[in-house]
């Protein structure tokens, strides 16, 4: 700001110059990282978005999209979508309970440490063995199923939906919740005390504070976190394949049919097809998401 | 009338203690009755009696020992080429380029939006030519999980160098004659290094969990031998499940405390971890 | 907005615990009608927590709380009338300026139009109208707390409460503020306690301070008369700076350096003793270069603070602070010789006594 010395013509001969040279060597600094996540994101991104249209021979196509179109196709994704919201809102839900209880404790104690760090690995946790520890414990010779059933309460009496969507949606909780826990805890975090103090003050009581300060304040970070559960849901694949392993009732499961048909009819046009597909459901979400934050959110 | 406002607020926190007892409760019961399960289930004997057995067999499964080894050595590589990756790139964009920070947010979040499935599609003629052309190791699957794990890590080292000012700790360090490379090793390094711990762990914990793109990619690491040995030796294979559970879980733990510790000595100012959107609203 | 004429504020006798920490030891203030009483005091000091009980936001371990007459001990915050301005960040982050300022009255059931019109009342009397459709995130530190001002007077409450309302904002902004919160506080008649470490804050804009300490009043009074006359050297180091020099106390006076000067407690015992004297007391006067005594020294440092300047003076086995106009302190730059002056202000007596819980 104190350059009024400095020649005005100096100035404007080094400017570019000096401006151009920075300019390019600050470049070479994100380099790496661009050519990396070129190379292994969006290269592959774009061998789906471009295999989509070509068939096993190598030739233009339009038939992989046309696929989508097939009966299964469209009930996957009408599955897919539902079994994602579902255990999206729910473990949004829960998460967001079980977060809330570690908020109100000591920020720095044993309890709180303890849930985040099972969290972050619960949050990754899936495939087989998850689908296993469900069967082990609440499976139809699970000790939970023996208990319950030893004292009148037969939960499968209607059929074991463990290995029906119903049941795969209550083991995807197992991973969404504690990634809500991780995803809305900072979000709580930035709730200041004085907030309910100053509701309090000026006459508003618990159901105030909640409907008019706490709960629009949080709603946003709510919904991002929704989304990313949603998705997260969305892509999963190792845990419904360990569960139902017949008749590929999620998109993820189709891809991997017509990747690798055991039958050998395998379709890698129709897969990429597939693929686009579920990147277009993610992205329309998110749009949507992104929408309504800007909507409701013009504070942010 | 003091009797009745203590009341007032005495019900008001016993009320939130049996909230957060029951939480408590419900999540133990749920998150632990299935883990229980499975350890039950892999010292139970023929006869039903307990027993180390299929623990202690482990050791009797070459493949198993090698997918577990080769887990561990990607989530290794996973970890180091993140943070080499991530850590000077958000940091050079913070200080020279933060026209281009919405764009890196972008692309590292990017990962969420692509399931796996999708992700390993592309990759899959890629991973034809590099196993043909250069290795066919599978420890190349790093490439493709450090994609991965990167929106879980942005989003941890974002938080850290949120909470400190890179701008200034970075020119007072230059102003004493450091080397960016001395800047970034000895200035902004150790004043991340919760949030570097905690991406290390998430990486870890996705790595170890990975079954998606190496089942499709036809590379046998921990979770497809899981499933292979799954269905010859459920035993065994839940033992490895549990073990590699508790490796995860102590590893987190560990850190956790260890950041814990630190935290305390330091100020308060990194108490809010994450990047919460309301965090922003208060300035 | 035409304020009611304000109310009497008592507090009996508050006792607050935590644990075996007593925040609060028998605290009993009266504030008259339309009255500013400063709370000033150390962190710690138990003057939060004063605040917070008549509040309503803590509970009292034992004694009243009386507002115009009525006991309001057991009644919840949000059935005290009381407006509060706290800190920082007290502002709700997702409402613009009015909505913030009308949140209390939409509590109050008032009608949105009438809501609307007396928020921006509210944020004119604060000088912001011009703000009112902005963001928390949007408005400077200081345009906040007035925003937080406005909300805490549109619902016109019986009290006015702030919980350190400046701390958060740098010098400038923070003396102008102070003296708009006193303007606006007379105009609107409302009875407040304002809490504060800052002596100056609390000296400029009080009818009343009182000074705590360990969770009691150790002084209440005008402020000139706290500043002037502490009535415990744990006031006079607190309020304002002070020289520590030795003395012997004799017959109701006490020596300090060959000087004879008067006590503000008379009655104290012969002997040795600490005689804490303000720096206004004392004065230089220069060219005593060839004079040798306990008063003469050498001017250390300057501190040029605007009007006035304060100068260190080293008189060998201790250094003494004098405050004086610039001009006068101009004559006297680093280096040269002095001699001071003590003006004869009855001065207090600290004995050495078990480590004082000061400085």
């Amino acid at each position: 700001m104190t350059v009024a010395g400095t020649p005005a013509v100096a100035t404007r001969v080094g400017r570019p110059l000096l401006g151009g040279r920075r300019f390019s060597l600050d470049w070479v600094g994100v380099l790496p990282f661009f050519a990396y996540v070129g190379i292994f994101l969006l290269l592959p991104t774009a061998v789906v978005g471009i295999g989509a249209f070509f068939n096993a021979d190598g030739s233009f196509t339009l038939d992989n999209y046309a696929h989508l179109s097939r009966s299964y196709v469209f009930k996957a994704t009408i599955t897919t979508t539902l079994l994602s919201l579902v255990t999206a809102l729910g473990g949004a839900f829960f998460g967001a309970l079980l977060a809330y209880a570690i908020v109100t404790g000591n920020p720095h104690g044993m309890l709180r440490r303890l849930v985040v760090s099972a969290s972050g690995v619960l949050a990754q946790f899936g495939g087989v063995t998850l689908a296993f520890a469900f069967i082990a414990s609440i499976g139809s010779a699970g000790f939970v199923y023996l208990f319950a059933q030893s004292h009148g309460f037969d939960y499968y009496a209607h059929g074991i939906w463990l290995f029906e969507l119903s049941g795969v949606a209550l083991v995807y909780l197992y991973f969404q919740i504690p990634l809500m826990v991780l995803v809305f805890l900072p979000a709580l975090d930035g709730i200041k005390p004085q907030w309910r103090e100053a509701t309090e003050s000026l006459g508003g009581n618990t159901w105030h504070y909640w409907r008019y300060i706490a709960g629009p304040i949080l709603f946003p970070s709510f919904i991002g976190a929704v989304l990313l559960l949603f998705a997260n849901s969305f892509s999963a694949y190792a845990t419904v394949n360990a569960l139902i392993n017949q008749g590929s009732p999620v998109l993820s499961q189709q891809i991997a049919a017509a990747i690798s048909s055991e039958v050998g009819a395998a379709e890698p046009g129709f897969a990429k097809a597939i693929a686009i597909e579920m990147i277009v459901i993610v992205t329309v979400v998110t749009i949507l998401y992104t929408l309504l934050q800007r909507r409701t959110a013009r504070w942010l | 009338m003091a009797v009745a406002m203590r009341s007032v607020q005495r019900t008001r926190r016993i009320k939130l203690q049996v909230f957060r007892i029951v939480v408590f409760a419900l999540a133990a019961v749920f998150f632990l009755i299935p883990l229980a399960a499975m350890v039950e289930f892999s010292t139970r004997g023929i006869n039903g009696e307990r027993t180390l057995e299929y623990w202690t067999s482990i050791v009797q499964y070459p493949d198993m020992i090698k997918a577990i080894i080769a887990s561990v050595q990607l989530a290794l590589i996973t970890s180091v080429a993140m943070l080499v990756l991530l850590v000077p790139t958000m940091v050079w964009v913070r200080l020279k380029l933060p026209q281009l920070s919405r764009i890196v947010e972008f692309v590292c979040l990017l990962p969420l939006t692509i399931p796996a499935i999708v992700l390993v599609t592309g990759l899959f003629p890629m991973y034809i030519w590099l196993g043909t052309n250069v290795s066919d190791s599978i420890l190349t699957l790093a490439f493709a999980y450090v994609v991965l794990v990167l929106p879980y890590c942005y989003r941890a080292i974002d938080a850290g160098l949120g909470a400190i000012d890179v701008k200034t700790l970075s020119e007072a360090a230059r102003s004493l004659g450091a080397s960016w490379l001395t800047v970034m090793w000895r200035v902004i390094v150790p004043n991340i290094s919760n949030a570097i711990l905690n991406a290390t762990l998430l990486s870890v914990a996705l790595v170890l969990g990975e079954y998606t793109v190496a089942n499709v990619l036809l590379y046998s690491n921990l979770q497809v031998e899981l499933v292979h040995l799954g269905r010859a030796n459920a035993g065994v294979s839940i033992a490895v499940a549990v073990a590699s559970l508790m490796f995860a879980f102590v590893l987190l733990v560990g850190i956790a405390f260890v950041g814990g510790r630190r935290r305390r000595t330091q100020s308060e100012a990194v108490t809010n971890l994450g990047k919460g959107p309301v965090q922003g609203s208060a300035g | 907005m035409i304020q009611r004429s304000g109310v009497e504020v008592r507090l009996e006798n508050l006792v607050r615990r935590y644990g075996t920490v007593t925040a609060l030891d028998g605290l009993s203030l009266t504030i008259a009608p339309g009255e500013l009483v400063a709370l000033l005091g150390p962190s710690g000091c138990g003057k939060t927590t004063a605040l917070r009980l008549l509040a309503g936001l803590e509970e009292a371990d034992g004694g009243r709380v009386v507002v115009a007459g009525k006991d309001v001990t057991g009644l919840p915050t949000n059935r005290r009338n009381v407006g509060m301005v706290f800190q920082a960040y007290s502002l709700f982050p997702h409402m613009v300026a009015w909505e913030n300022v009308a949140f209390g009255l939409q509590m109050r059931k008032v009608g949105t139009e009438e809501r609307k019109k007396r928020a921006l009342e509210a944020l004119e009397l604060v000088g912001l109208g011009r703000v009112a459709n902005r963001y928390a995130n949007q408005m400077s530190g200081g345009q906040q707390q007035r925003v937080a001002l406005a909300r805490a007077l549109a619902i016109r409450p019986q009290v006015l409460l702030l919980d350190e309302p400046l701390s958060a904002l740098d010098a400038k902004v923070r003396a102008r503020l102070r003296d708009e919160i006193r303007r606006i506080q007379l105009e609107v008649g409302i009875t407040t306690l304002f809490v504060t470490h800052d002596q100056e804050e609390a000296l400029a804009i009080a009818d009343r301070v009182g000074v705590m300490q360990l969770g009691r009043l150790e002084q209440l009074g005008p402020p000139t008369l706290v500043y002037t006359r502490p009535a415990t050297p744990f006031v006079a180091e607190f309020v304002g700076l002070t020289n520590r020099l030795a003395g012997t106390v004799k017959g109701g006076s006490v020596e300090v350096r060959g000087v004879q000067l008067p006590l503000v407690q008379p009655d104290i015992a012969d002997g040795p003793a600490t005689a804490l004297v303000r720096p206004e007391a004392v004065t230089l006067i220069g060219r005593g270069d060839a004079e040798e005594g306990p008063l003469v020294g050498t001017v250390l440092t300057v501190a040029f603070l605007g009007a006035v300047s304060r100068v260190t003076v080293d008189l060998g086995d201790t250094t003494v602070l004098a405050q004086m106009p610039t001009s006068a302190a101009s004559q006297h730059p680093a280096g040269t010789k002095v001699r001071l002056e003590l003006r004869s202000d009855p001065v207090l007596i600290q004995r050495e006594e078990p480590a004082s819980a000061a400085s």
